[in-house]
């Protein structure tokens, strides 16, 4: 069925006060490490000094004498898992690595590293415990910089590692898990056929999602290995489906109950804990609570990969795009895994450009292993591909909106990656920025005026609903998707609006992986479009049930009920009959028993989504300081069901970029010990270093979702690397390529470039 | 040794036991399970433990529990009268101001203490009183406008019970 994405909408697209906001302001909401279990040990993580080292041994006799010490696990305690085990259906992720990644075998690769977990009756018994663990370490020679972990006689993380994507296959192990390489058209013919052709280098350094919550659960254990893990992720069915894969336990045996989520970002879309928890609490028996401390979230987990990018780009005089190249050598850590991938298909993406080659290789290094972080891959490539955009019209004195209007894809264009796009909305949100008045506001000396736009793909994926009609009429929606930012209202909208009611009367559940079907993780825009379209299409199944049980009061043929504004209605006999929802619900005992309805679906026909965003800021002289001085965020959104969430997604989206393009960045020592695993070091921006983030909802209806919905929690942290990039080189008259642009940096370019001018 | 401290949290008289080493953060989360407090960090950087000790605004994660003998210890859990939201509460409910959560406790106890003080704050003001308060999925934007929201609506009603 479908809903015209209209005016007469009655819920979708209002503003109504979120269904979880009073637990939220008044401290009451139970966030990851808020539960609590009588009797619950304390448990605790050994983690490595070392950037790369081999373990030679591990003593854990002295550890365990200690009084209080309840056990103590290493690698040895989790399952072996084989190369043929790895993957499923060849698909990341790979369960080996991840599990060499929660307890190290063999070698730790990074600082920060897990090596054991301890279970103790209280925090200062297994901190004195942890300290009593033996290991002996054989140091080995490290490499943090993804360039320098490419070179031939670079310290090599994983002695089996051989280049995959390479044919022949080299014979030497590297670092260069894979080669990726996406052609279409013949770039030498279109880079022949230019007039102007820009390259440049960049890099961007990894930088963590910084989530404001640290990694927490608890683990119970009964003695039938029944097993329940309280935590906060981005996926309930996620952490049962590592959990069962790493310990090799049958997924019956495992329920997950979701707790409020402190913010993801991607970063939670995996296991760390949750599996080492369990493990302790099977061979204490009893529960074991888990928390990372903030130290431990900078050295063990995260962050988006840091990149290396050669770009290139062809173009006629008049403006016309005739050809783009890119090499993208992304870090993914200390385990294979860069979407390095992902990069190479979306840097060019909003373009219609006739020959595009990208080649992307994925790097380990001894840091974290990378993971997924908002967009995953897609920012760093922006940055270069929307760099030499901006560079072009520079060179073509163009205005820079003009010329990517000139250069969009369309409806029906091919995109980079070789599909065709559908419905898109691209154009209209670069015709929205260009009107904007923002983009035509006076500039200020020492100021400048950057544009970038972004493309992401929007997820669909399997996802699970159930409807529940209350005895008085209320309505309960349960979905399995953890509520990051504000899902829970979109729920009960879009079920409103199919039932007819006022919103007030549903009520948004997330419930644990034993009360529901399975449900793809929180992650990629897909929850508000997916779970929506299963909820949407559970709640339009209820009102079919609704309408047969009206049938069966009035005894008329079901075809004859209609279902309007919250009621079964009828035309009976000259008489417009009339039955509420509420009226239904209590005769729901008499007409055939309980109303519910549940929907599993594959939900597909994602909408890409693309933003454009115009940034201005100012560059102090003689320091290089930058000031980000006002800020537009335009996206396609498809339709904002609730649109201040909608709107909170660009802006978060938005500072999360500025801070990556202006101040986030690891710092290591020779050895490879980050120097900065806390926020006053590594410094995410704060409320005095950002303007007010305006923001641009433009709607062009998905067709292939109900009420029109686009994914947009990724879009919005694509375009501001590019966008604060053009506006620095602008205002500081010199082009920058390498982020972070600090201070330091950014008077460093400024320098040069005056002395180039000389 | 355990420490036997008597303070009042919330306008109650409480007592606990604790180590010298513990934080008052500790012990409101663990030993009273006021767990509206959260932690972010440990080291005062991220302000998601914000609480009131003597009207002055702290991070609890750099007080000792032992510090708050005989003191007036004020958390989120109590700042609605009941089930009646302070209006910085319903402000940023209405202006949806939040996104996962975690940091507005934190934010509205410090929030509230700028407007004890200042009931006029300007924007630049606001910005740079919550600065010790990280916010990682808003922007701020939000925030911002909430707290200037709540502002004048406490301005308005404190005008109405004067005139």
């Amino acid at each position: 069925m479908s809903h015209s994405a209209g005016p007469t909408l009655r819920s979708v697209g209002t503003r109504p006060i979120r269904p979880d906001g009073i637990d939220k302001v008044t401290g009451c909401a139970v966030f990851g490490a808020d539960f609590n279990l009588p009797d619950a040990l304390h448990g605790a993580v050994l983690r490595s000094p070392f950037a790369h080292a081999r373990i030679l041994s591990i003593d854990i006799s002295k550890a365990l004498a200690l009084s209080g010490v309840k056990a103590v696990v290493t690698a040895s305690d989790l399952p072996e898992i084989s190369g043929e085990q790895a993957l499923t259906n060849d698909q990341p992720p790979d369960f080996r690595d991840m599990s060499a990644n929660i307890l190290a075998r063999g070698k730790v690769l990074y600082d920060g590293h897990a090596i054991a977990a301890i279970a103790a009756v209280d925090e200062e018994t297994a901190s004195r415990a942890l300290q009593l663990i033996d290991v002996e370490y054989e140091v080995l020679p490290h490499v943090i910089d993804v360039q320098q972990a490419m070179e031939p006689d670079a310290p090599v993380l994983h002695e089996n590692m051989i280049t995959q994507g390479i044919t022949p296959a080299p014979e030497r192990s590297s670092n260069i898990a894979s080669r990726y390489e996406q052609v279409h058209g013949d770039v030498e013919l279109g880079f022949s056929q230019a007039d102007i052709i820009l390259t440049e280098e960049f890099t961007t350094q990894p930088v963590h999602q910084a989530y404001i919550e640290p990694h927490a659960c608890m683990a119970r254990v009964a003695s039938d290995g029944q097993t329940e893990i309280w935590c906060s992720s981005q996926g309930q069915f996620m952490v049962r489906a590592y959990c069962a894969r790493l310990l090799d336990m049958p997924l019956s045996q495992i329920r997950v109950i979701p707790l409020e989520i402190g913010g993801g970002f991607g970063g939670k879309t995996t296991v760390y804990l949750e599996p080492l928890a369990v493990l302790l609490a099977r061979r204490s028996g009893r529960p074991v609570k888990m928390e990372m401390s903030r130290a431990d979230v900078f050295r063990a987990t995260g962050p988006a990969s840091g990149s290396y990018i050669n770009m290139k780009i062809g173009a006629r005089k008049d403006g016309t795009l005739v050809a783009a190249q890119g090499i993208l050598c992304y870090q993914a850590g200390a385990f294979a895994g860069s979407p390095v991938r992902l990069g190479c298909m979306t840097a060019f993406a909003p373009y219609d450009i006739a020959n595009v080659k990208m080649i992307g290789y994925d790097v380990v290094a001894n840091r974290p292993k990378s993971a997924a972080y908002r967009a995953p891959g897609a920012p760093m490539a922006a940055f270069a591909a929307e760099s030499l955009i901006d560079m072009l019209a520079q060179r073509l004195a163009m205005d820079p909106i003009e010329l990517r209007i000139k250069n969009a894809v369309r409806q029906g264009a091919r995109s980079a990656s070789g599909f065709n796009f559908k419905e898109i909305g691209y154009l209209e949100t670069l015709e929205a920025a260009r009107v904007h008045p923002h983009y035509t506001a006076p500039l200020g000396k020492n100021q400048g005026r950057g544009v970038a736009s972004g493309y992401w793909f929007n997820m669909g994926g399997q996802s699970s609903a159930s409807i529940t009609l209350n005895e008085d009429g209320t309505v309960l929606v349960a979905t399995g998707n953890p509520d990051i930012g504000g899902s829970r209202a979109s729920m009960a909208l879009m079920a409103a609006e199919v039932l007819g009611i006022d919103v007030g009367l549903v009520r948004p559940q997330i419930v644990d992986t034993s009360s529901i079907a399975y449900s793809d993780l929180t992650g990629g825009s897909r929850v508000t479009f997916a779970v929506g379209m299963a909820v949407t299409q559970a709640a339009t199944e209820m009102v079919a049930e609704l309408q047969r049980r009206a049938a069966t009061v009035w005894n008329v043929p079901v075809e004859q009920v209609l279902w309007r504004d919250g009621c079964a209605v009828a035309n009976i006999e000259g008489n417009n009959e009339r039955l509420s929802l509420s009226a239904l619900a209590a005769r729901a005992g008499k007409t055939g028993g309980p109303v519910a309805a549940h929907v599993s679906l594959d939900a597909q026909g994602a909408g890409p989504g693309f933003g454009t965003h115009i940034c201005d800021v100012e560059v102090d002289p003689d320091t290089g300081r930058v000031t980000v001085l006002r800020y537009t965020a335009v996206q396609d959104v498809g339709k904002a069901v609730h649109p201040s969430y909608v709107e909170g997604q660009l802006q978060g989206g938005a500072a999360q970029g500025i801070g990556w393009a202006l101040n986030e960045a690891y710092l290591y020592d020779e050895n490879g010990a980050q120097l900065n695993p806390g926020f006053l070091d590594y410094r995410i921006p704060v409320a005095s270093d950002l303007p007010m983030i305006d923001t641009v909802l433009v709607e062009v209806p998905n067709p292939r979702h109900p009420f029109g919905v686009r994914g947009v929690g990724e879009v919005p942290i694509i375009p501001p690397l590019g966008a604060v990039a053009n506006a620095v080189s602008r205002a500081s008259g010199a082009r920058h390529v390498d982020l972070p642009m600090c201070p330091p940096a950014v008077l460093k370019a400024m320098q040069r470039a005056a002395r180039k001018s000389r | 040794m355990k420490q036997h401290i008597c303070t009042s949290i919330n306008g109650e008289v409480t007592e606990f036991l604790c180590d010298t080493s513990e934080t008052l953060l500790r012990v409101l989360r663990d030993n009273l399970q006021l767990t509206g407090t959260k932690e972010g960090c440990g080291s005062g950087d991220c302000g998601a433990c914000s609480v009131m000790l003597n009207d002055r605004l702290v991070c609890s994660c750099l007080v000792l529990a032992v510090e708050v003998q005989n003191s007036r210890v004020d958390t989120i859990e109590g700042m609605a009268a009941g089930d009646k939201l302070h209006p910085l509460q319903q402000s940023f409910l209405e202006h949806a101001a939040l996104q996962c959560g975690i940091c507005t406790p934190g934010l509205l106890v410090a929030a509230k203490a700028l407007l004890d003080t200042n009931p006029y704050p300007t924007e630049t003001e606001v910005r740079f009183w919550i600065a010790g308060n990280l916010c990682r999925c808003t922007g701020y934007d939000k925030i911002v406008r909430a707290i200037l929201g709540a502002a004048e609506k406490m301005r308005n009603a404190d005008a109405g019970v004067r005139s």
